[in-house]
């Protein structure tokens, strides 16, 4: 239980995720007593609270070199066992902490429009808060414990805000697919963090990172289902796989679009921004450990390039606002994992804070439109939008363009460096396949988002007439969250790049040595070299811009000029279409392989082996009824004629006697 | 005496005859059913606060008996009246004080006829639970074991559901047939030992033919009533008929004597048997775990679903106990308490329902949370408790248990426990399908039918009923430390009484007696 004071006031680390906590607590407990207002705004005030607070940390981390590694609580002790509970705050962390607070101020704001009026509105400002308490939990703890904790617990308020309109079936079904979903990642996590305790004798990050080096040097190895495996192997697999579940990869994604069922703002905080980088924030803050397996990196690359892929050619032909970006978010969280499979951590990391402002601001102006058409989702059925919301319209017009990868907005920045580190990088036909995946993928994202965007702004008008008559701009606590976004998603790639130096590499780096990479694999130490030559057009010379403005280009000839193309080209593959729009089938398989198997093994667990064999085989034929035949014997034994008892007893006398003659 | 006990009090001796005074008294002098009722509640309070001392004033730096008790009782068979508690049997007085409490309030408004009845023959239960965990001889200790189940089979077979008889006749041949195995091991102890005290048959070396008929005759009583897989069956059916209380104090205690029996007979008597019975109980335990939470998923009768889900728990704890490390033994400790907690509430959740709607049926209910929100706030917290959710003291239970298994010495199994603590490690899947099922079947949705619609939220005395709970569950699992701190020194002296063979001195005293 020591606790080392390095520098930062901890008082004020406390105060981060303490601010939500309480007033998630005040508003939840007390909801039903204060007025709406009363509720939002203490909501409000601890969550802006703490990303005031988050930033000063940040600043102080960044540009002072503070740290803080530290113990405040045990949790558990047994034997050998020690669980403490601690902070490890670093610029890995500080970076988590402003993503997480900042979007959550904008979207507590954004909440107060557009939950406005709803049955559960306190209930909402709680969940929301409560899971940024659980978010920077997750981010700022100091040992697998903290991790898995803050891990559940965002999965616990994802459950709670998917399902948050109750009386909607859809919305309880993908609450409870998502969290059972989860789960299955959480199995893999949990065995991660048995096998982590096993061979490492600790759970905190400090003491297991620094057992790593040493355990690589004695190569250890456990067997596996016969199999002879690393040990840091097999952790980083489990690991990962939680991870998978958390961040929605391939073949754990299937939760995540259904997902929105789920009210808007949750969408971007939650199902964008914040939670589902859990995953991706695990593999950088555990790169120690991942450094030291090839086999998990591979894996973790081929993992994150099929879901970059697969979810965008899933995206191209969704017709739902928000699944369309839902799917979007799948394939780029794809593009992260790759990165840190890459070994490129940091540009993982980077392109998370990109995508956190640019995705969130993308959800909440599809949110602001639906809030205007009345709770229509389905592009199909708006068009033209641009006249009646001019501020949604700009604002996702700059979500879009740092979505689809153009310059100078956000998410050119780091996906270009994530595209250029797997192209650095050689592992093999693992970077070739992902270099494929990656670059067509920049091109389905740029159409898939100005598809998405031309059907809701331009096109034709296809709204429902009577929606049209009360077609508005939102108010102003939902377009200023989303002019908030729109600076961070035009300037937090520049920022990120060229005032951090989020792409630079070694001690002298924005990360330092938050982030532990080998030399030996680091691309970004290549990047670098390069970049020293490069003019600043040098994007003009990169594949990935291009396939950017191709798809852009595309999406603007048939969805601005030939409106008629897309349903020609669909009719032309109607299987590829159906297939597409089916998402792969993946729910259907999944029924199939797990859901009914498991339905028909209980059922016949339960009526067959348990009220079948159990009950009536053993319990009532094999002993009951023997009992009972048995009684119904012996009374008929009790005859009560003294011949039948005279008989009995010279029988027996004669084989007492028998018994006694021969034993002699 | 104890001299830790600075009282000198016998607290064992009042908290057990406590609430048997108090049921004579009732039965002779009170006839008003509210009067009754007050009365027996301040008769579990009044218990509950004796036992508090029990913790207060506990030493947790020694393994030996506290807040001993010891009179000769029969003498002739050297017999005694001893009491006496350690880190093991002290949390679980408590934890039947307080559920007592909890039920009598749960039964106020439900139970309507003959509540004189209902009342005494819950403070005779009450008195011979305590009387279980704190017995030091062994025959006390099965005078009450098997004295528990009359009041126990009077509450579920008089207020119990349509199917009582049935239920109550399996639920009694069951435990009996397991009980009377026990009965002759304990006569064929005595008959080595001379002694009837269980503190002499731990230090008594059995030799190994001896342990296995010993062990087999303990596995027969405490594994029906944990219970495990096969002999499981009865508890679906007497947990649906009982009444909520029934169920509450049947999930929270009665289950737990099992577990219990195994570790203060089976480890420390018998070690060499259990140590060679290691694979048998874990594979019990592994298709508790698995099979009975498939089973569990498929129910259509909430209580069923409950009680399938209690036997799924408890293959954790027996998974733990013989596990023979540290970590593991005190997690399925753990895991005792903590599904005492949260096992007892999703019954008194589903006991709610059922003095509402007259139905345990999943399909009669949908969208309860709309007409009882506070209801439905408390039942998902109770839900979350049991898929294990960190913060949870099911949590630290679970974590505890794989941990423990994760390190355990494969020399027992005969393979490596990786597996098993894998195999395990499924219940965090298997766990939230069912309950979040469940939940999402019963609670959420739009009001299913006219008599959901007509459903009132949780009234005063049902939600203070649940606050003691919920406090407990969070309390033990962001706090679980002072609990550990008990168990930490008793649990180690167990360890190594269960893993120090007593095949040695075992053969050296047959050596010697035939020297003689």
């Amino acid at each position: 239980m020591t606790t080392e004071i390095l520098d930062l006031n901890v008082n004020e680390l406390l105060l981060i995720p303490a601010l939500p906590l309480i007033a998630a607590l005040i508003s939840g407990l007390f909801g039903w007593f204060l007025k709406e207002k009363l509720s939002h705004l203490i909501c409000i005030l601890g969550v802006v609270a703490s990303a005031i607070l988050s930033v000063h940390v940040f600043c102080q981390v960044v540009y002072f070199d503070m740290s803080f590694y530290g113990n405040f609580w045990t949790w558990i002790v047994s034997d050998t066992l020690n669980v403490p509970i601690g902070m490890m705050i670093d610029k890995l962390t500080v970076t988590m902490m402003v993503t997480v607070t900042v979007v959550s101020s904008c979207v507590h704001i954004y909440t107060v429009g557009y939950m406005h009026g709803d049955k559960g509105y306190s209930r909402f400002f709680a969940y929301i808060s409560a899971f940024t308490f659980s978010m920077l939990v997750l981010v700022m703890g100091n040992s697998f414990f903290t991790l898995f904790f803050g891990w559940e617990a965002v999965g616990l308020f994802s459950y709670l805000l998917i399902g948050f309109w109750f009386t909607k079936e859809s919305a309880n079904v993908a609450a409870m697919k998502a969290f059972i979903v989860n789960r299955v990642g959480d199995f893999g996590f949990a065995i991660g963090i048995l096998a982590v305790w096993y061979y490492f004798g600790s759970v905190d990050y400090a003491t297991v990172f620094l057992a790593v080096k040493g355990f690589v040097a004695q190569d250890i190895h456990m067997y596996f289902a016969n199999m002879e495996v690393s040990v840091i192997t097999f952790i980083c697999l489990a690991l990962f796989v939680g991870a998978m579940g958390k961040s929605a990869q391939v073949p754990l994604h299937v939760w995540l679009p259904d997902s929105m069922e789920g009210p808007t703002p949750i969408s971007a905080l939650i199902h964008a921004a914040t939670m589902v980088t859990a995953g991706v924030f695990m593999v950088a803050r555990l790169s120690p450990l991942f450094e030291f397996s090839e086999v998990a990196l591979a894996t973790v690359v081929v993992v994150g390039a099929i879901t970059a892929w697969m979810c965008a050619t899933i995206g191209l032909v969704q017709n739902d606002i928000k699944r369309v970006i839902a799917y979007s978010t799948c394939s780029q969280l794809g593009y992260m994992f790759v990165a840190c499979g890459v070994s490129a951590y940091s540009a993982g990391i980077f392109h998370l804070m990109t995508h956190a402002y640019f995705k969130a601001l993308l959800f909440l102006a599809a949110g602001s439109v639906i809030h205007a058409m009345m709770h229509e989702q389905d592009i199909r059925k708006m068009g033209q939008l641009r006249k009646y919301m001019p501020i949604t319209y700009f604002t996702c017009l700059i979500g879009a363009v740092a979505l689809a990868g153009i310059p100078p907005f956000a998410g050119f920045w780091s996906k270009d460096l994530i595209i250029e580190a797997v192209q650095v990088r050689d592992m093999g036909w693992v970077t070739s396949f992902a270099e494929f995946a990656l670059i067509t993928g920049v091109f389905m994202t740029a159409f898939y988002t100005f598809r998405m965007f031309y059907l809701t702004f331009h096109n034709s008008d296809r709204v429902d007439p009577q929606v049209k008559k009360q077609l508005h701009e939102s108010p102003a606590s939902i377009s200023l969250p989303l002019i908030i976004l729109a600076i961070g998603a035009t300037f937090a790639g520049l920022w990120g790049y060229y005032s951090l130096g989020m792409a630079g590499t070694g001690a002298e780096a924005f990360f330092g040595d938050a982030i532990f990479v080998t030399d030996a694999h680091n691309p970004l130490i290549t990047l670098e070299a390069h970049a020293a030559s490069h003019h600043w057009y040098h994007f003009l010379l990169t594949l990935p811009f291009w396939c950017a403005v191709g798809g852009i280009a595309l999406a603007t000839f048939m969805y601005l000029k030939k409106t008629k193309y897309p349903a020609k080209i669909a009719a032309m593959f109607p299987w590829l279409h159906q297939f597409l729009l089916d998402k792969w089938r993946w729910d259907e398989l999944y029924q199939i392989i797990f859901v009914q198997p498991a339905r028909c093994i209980g059922q016949f667990l339960w009526q067959k082996a348990d009220l079948g064999i159990i009950d009536k085989g053993i319990i009532h034929k094999g002993v009951v009824d023997h009992i009972l035949a048995g009684a119904a014997k012996m009374r008929a034994m009790q005859t009560g004629l003294l011949s039948h008892y005279a008989f009995a007893m010279v029988i027996g006398v004669f084989s007492l006697l028998t018994y006694l003659i021969l034993k002699a | 005496m104890d001299l830790h006990n600075v009282l000198n009090f016998p607290i064992l001796s009042l908290s057990i005859f406590l609430p048997a005074v108090a049921a004579l008294l009732i039965w002779a002098m009170l006839d008003d059913d509210k009067h009754v009722k007050w009365a027996t509640l301040i008769t579990t309070v009044v218990t509950f606060l004796i036992t508090t001392v029990l913790w207060c004033r506990f030493n947790t730096t020694t393994h030996h008996m506290q807040f001993e008790e010891n009179y000769s009782w029969i003498e002739s068979f050297n017999i005694n009246y001893h009491l006496g508690v350690d880190g093991i049997s002290m949390p679980f007085i408590l934890l039947t004080s307080l559920l007592c409490i909890i039920c009598i309030i749960s039964a106020f408004r439900c139970i309507t006829k003959n509540v004189k009845g209902y009342m005494i023959a819950f403070l005779l239960l009450e008195t011979t639970l305590i009387g279980v965990f704190s017995a030091l001889d062994s025959m006390l200790f099965y005078f009450f074991w098997e004295a528990m189940l009359i009041p126990m089979y009077i509450i579920i077979g008089i207020w119990g559901g349509k199917n009582r008889v049935y239920a109550t006749i399996k639920f009694f041949l069951y435990t009996l047939v397991g009980s009377v195995l026990m009965l002759l091991a304990l006569l064929a102890m005595h008959y080595k030992t001379g002694s009837f005290e269980i503190l002499d048959f731990m230090a008594y070396a059995f030799n190994f033919e001896w342990q296995i008929w010993i062990w087999l005759a303990f596995f027969a009583a405490f594994a029906v009533k944990v219970p495990m897989w096969p002999v499981h069956t009865w508890l679906p059916d007497a947990h649906t008929e009982a009444p909520t209380a029934g169920s509450v104090i049947l999930a929270g205690v009665l289950l737990k004597m099992g577990a219990y029996g195994f570790l203060r007979f089976s480890l420390p008597i018998t070690p060499d048997a259990s140590q060679y019975f290691v694979p048998l109980m874990v594979g019990l335990s592994l298709v508790a775990i698995v099979y009975i939470s498939l089973v569990a998923m498929m129910q259509r009768d909430m209580k069923r679903l409950v009680a399938y889900s209690s036997i799924a728990h408890m293959g954790f704890v027996t998974l733990g106990t013989f596990m023979f490390t540290q970590i593991a033994l005190e997690g399925a400790l753990i895991n005792m308490i903590s599904h005492g907690f949260v096992a007892a509430a999703l019954f008194l959740c589903v006991g709610v329902m059922y003095d509402r709607m007259h139905s345990r049926d999943i399909g009669d209910y949908g969208g309860v949370a709309n007409r009882m929100p506070v209801f439905a706030a408390v039942m998902l917290l109770f839900a979350m408790a049991n898929v294990a959710l960190p913060g949870a003291s099911s949590f630290i239970g679970e974590i505890m248990v794989l941990i423990g298994t994760f390190q355990a010495d494969p020399q027992y199994l005969g393979m490596s426990t990786k597996w098993v603590a894998i195999i395990a490690t499924i219940s965090i899947v298997l766990s939230a399908c069912y309950t979040l099922w469940m939940y999402k079947r019963v609670i959420m949705g739009k009001i299913g039918n006219d008599r959901v619609d007509q459903m009132q939220d949780l009234d005063k005395r049902e939600f203070w009923m649940f606050v003691p709970l919920i406090a407990l569950v969070l309390w033990m699992g962001f706090y679980p430390l002072p609990i550990l701190d008990i168990l930490h020194t008793s649990v180690a002296h167990l360890l190594e009484q269960a893993t120090s063979t007593k095949l040695d001195t075992a053969a050296l005293a047959a050596h010697s007696s035939m020297a003689h």
